[in-house]
């Protein structure tokens, strides 16, 4: 019953699976529960042996791999012939990707193939009788839209760290088919990939964010708050001003010419809240802002707002956590 | 070479968002129209490759009125021309039905290369670019933060996560600009000028051949309502000594946000 069927492309890179993607799985699994239709994983990759138990764990109907060494490297054109592949075959109603680099590079595509639409970004899916309503955000996330699909077939990206990951069951028994896809000639290729050596977790799906604005004063001062971070796990984020400023590389931005980001917690150290930058993080569950102007923009927005100096206040942070880390 | 620009007109980025009472569209008295943030990147880069290697850039947009004195400030940066994509049946266009037009425009006219804006203010979509791709049946390089083209050949090198990839491919090809491809240059008086002298096109749908596909595709998505953000609840500001602050916030983070 291709009419109520989910597709989920489980993103990996170098042998390593997306959490984000199977947070995507996750919400797929949950939309099906009242729609009795089935939920098929699909994996594209060079060599599947070591991945598929983190997929089937979270219980799919159904996993499909499609494997070789031309996947070993992502490519529009490779990945896009083996999805079109699998989504020709199974006819489901909804195919899902995580709102990644790659999501957003592949799912338009495919969705084109098949002149089907698409919405990216979503961040939450409303059941409306038997088919699915899209929240996504709009205008840099001063609005919200609502979208309704008119389409047996349709497709999705759904942002990370939005969809809550389910819980596993590494015992479950999955059927996992192979399939292969017929090889094409791919025009551009992946030749190297260089990997940044500043970040250590990727902003879009840290969990805490600690950003760093105009206040910091100077590059050299990056160390302070990259200390907060390795005692919170956090990862770095910065204002575009520091990033044209040269300080920074603009991997870190976090606004509407930066990334958008929604973790559980965003602390903003002498950042103003200009409403370029409130776009990309306003989503965040809670805001922490430390800024030694009270009439700051960003304390409107702040859960829990700091009237002080980042130079005295980032450090006791840092030393505050740490000692309660250690008793705990 | 030949370049297609593909330029959106949308509203200032300083805008207050105002919801109009059709909950579908935002209010538009009052809102100025600038080139979308991203574009500029594109244009810049079409700009500098024809510097290096010759050619001709044209400048394309779909929208209404507001697109003209857009497309305008675009010449002044070094477009040839400009063509702009208006009719009715345009209004409201999903990504589909508006690449499904851009490539209209593109196809048959000995592009070598198609440059877009990673993502475009308003839809906030990232899709146009990548779909143009497919139609054309080109290949696509998104979020490029450096191109190189030498002959029909091209590297480029892409931002994802924690990582940049380089991609080498052949032309004709579709890139998306991020942020870090360059340095846009505001144009002078001199070329402001010059660019009131220069023509803008205007194709429909009937010109371009594409009635009875955007009539199939428009209504595939559509939205239903606009709405704004959920209110954040008002927070609370943090008071006393830095020592005090710090220990009410630890204990706030943890206690009640639970977050730490
Ligand atoms: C088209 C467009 C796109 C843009 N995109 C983005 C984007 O993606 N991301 C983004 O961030 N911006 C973006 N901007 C820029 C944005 O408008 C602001 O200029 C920028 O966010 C300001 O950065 P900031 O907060 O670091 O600097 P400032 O606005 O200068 O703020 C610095 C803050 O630090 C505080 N401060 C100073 N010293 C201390 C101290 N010792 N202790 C504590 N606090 C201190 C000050 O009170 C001030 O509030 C964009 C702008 C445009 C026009
Ligand atoms: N109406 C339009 N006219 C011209 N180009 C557009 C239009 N809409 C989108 N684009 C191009 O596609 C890019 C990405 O837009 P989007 O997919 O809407 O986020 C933009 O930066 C533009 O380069």
């Amino acid at each position: 019953m291709a009419d109520k069927d989910f597709l989920v492309f489980i993103e990996q890179r170098q042998g390593v699976i997306k959490k984000a993607s199977l947070e995507v799985l996750s919400e797929a699994i949950r939309q099906n529960k009242d729609k009795n239709g089935t939920v098929t994983a699909v994996l594209i990759c060079a060599d599947s042996t070591l991945l598929v138990k983190n997929i089937t764990c979270f219980q799919p109907n159904k996993v499909i791999v499609i494997s070789g060494h031309e996947y070993s490297e992502y490519s529009t054109e490779s990945y896009a012939n083996a999805l079109q592949t699998v989504v020709e075959k199974l006819n489901p109603k909804y195919t899902f990707a995580a709102n990644t680099a790659m999501g957003k590079d592949l799912i338009p595509r495919v969705a084109a193939h098949f002149t089907s639409p698409c919405v990216t970004d979503v961040v939450e899916l409303i059941a409306e009788g038997s088919n699915l309503l899209a929240v996504k955000p709009m205008y840099s996330a001063k609005s919200y839209g609502k979208f309704a699909f008119n389409s047996d077939m349709s497709f999705m990206t759904l942002r990370p760290n939005v969809f809550p990951l389910a819980e596993k069951n590494e015992s479950a028994s999955v059927p996992v088919e192979t399939l292969s896809c017929p090889p094409i000639e791919v025009r551009a290729k992946v030749v190297e990939t260089k990997a940044s050596e500043k970040q250590k977790m990727e902003l879009t799906e840290a969990p805490i964010i600690v950003s760093g604005g105009r206040g910091i004063k100077g590059p050299e001062n990056w160390a302070m708050l990259q200390d907060l971070c390795d005692v919170l796990g956090a990862a770095l984020g910065a204002s575009r001003a520091v990033v044209d400023a040269g300080w920074i590389d603009h991997q870190h931005q976090v606004g509407q010419t930066g990334k958008t980001v929604s973790p559980q917690l965003y602390i903003a150290c002498g950042i103003s809240g200009a409403i370029q930058h409130l776009a990309g993080m306003n989503s965040s569950k809670n805001i922490v802002a430390i800024n030694n102007n009270p009439d700051a923009p960003i304390f409107k927005l702040a859960t829990y707002g700091l009237v002080g100096d980042v130079f005295e206040i980032v450090p006791k942070l840092t030393e505050e956590i740490k000692k309660l880390k250690g008793e705990s | 070479m030949k370049i297609a620009v593909c330029i959106k007109a949308v509203p200032d980025t300083e805008t207050k968002i105002a919801i109009a009472s059709d909950k579908i569209h935002i209010e538009t008295a009052g809102v100025k129209y600038i080139t979308s943030p991203y574009d500029e990147f594109a244009i810049e880069e079409a700009v500098k490759i024809k510097e290096k290697h010759g050619g001709e850039i044209v400048g394309i947009s779909l929208g209404g009125a507001e697109v003209t004195e857009v497309l305008k400030n675009s010449l002044a940066r070094g477009l040839d021309t400009a063509l702009h994509l208006k009719d009715d049946l345009f209004a409201d266009l999903n990504p589909l039905s508006t690449a499904g037009c851009l490539a209209a425009a593109i196809r048959n006219e000995n592009f070598d290369i198609v440059l877009c804006g990673q993502q475009g203010v308003g839809g906030d979509n990232n899709q146009v670019p990548t779909i143009i791709a497919e139609l054309l049946n080109w290949s696509q390089v998104n979020q490029i933060v450096k191109l190189d083209i030498e002959g029909k050949e091209f590297k480029a090198e892409r931002e994802i996560e924690g990582a940049h990839e380089i991609v080498a491919g052949v032309l004709p090809a579709v890139f998306s600009a991020q942020k870090d491809l360059n340095t846009p240059r505001y144009p002078s008086i001199k070329e402001i000028m010059a660019a009131k002298r220069k023509e803008i096109t205007i194709k429909d749908a009937e010109s371009l051949g594409v009635k009875d596909a955007i009539t199939k595709t428009k209504d595939l998505v559509v939205l239903k309502e606009l709405s704004m953000p959920p209110a954040r609840t008002q927070g609370r500001k943090i008071e006393g000594s830095a020592d005090e602050q710090v220990k009410q916030l630890v204990q706030l983070l943890r206690m009640e946000a639970k977050v730490i």
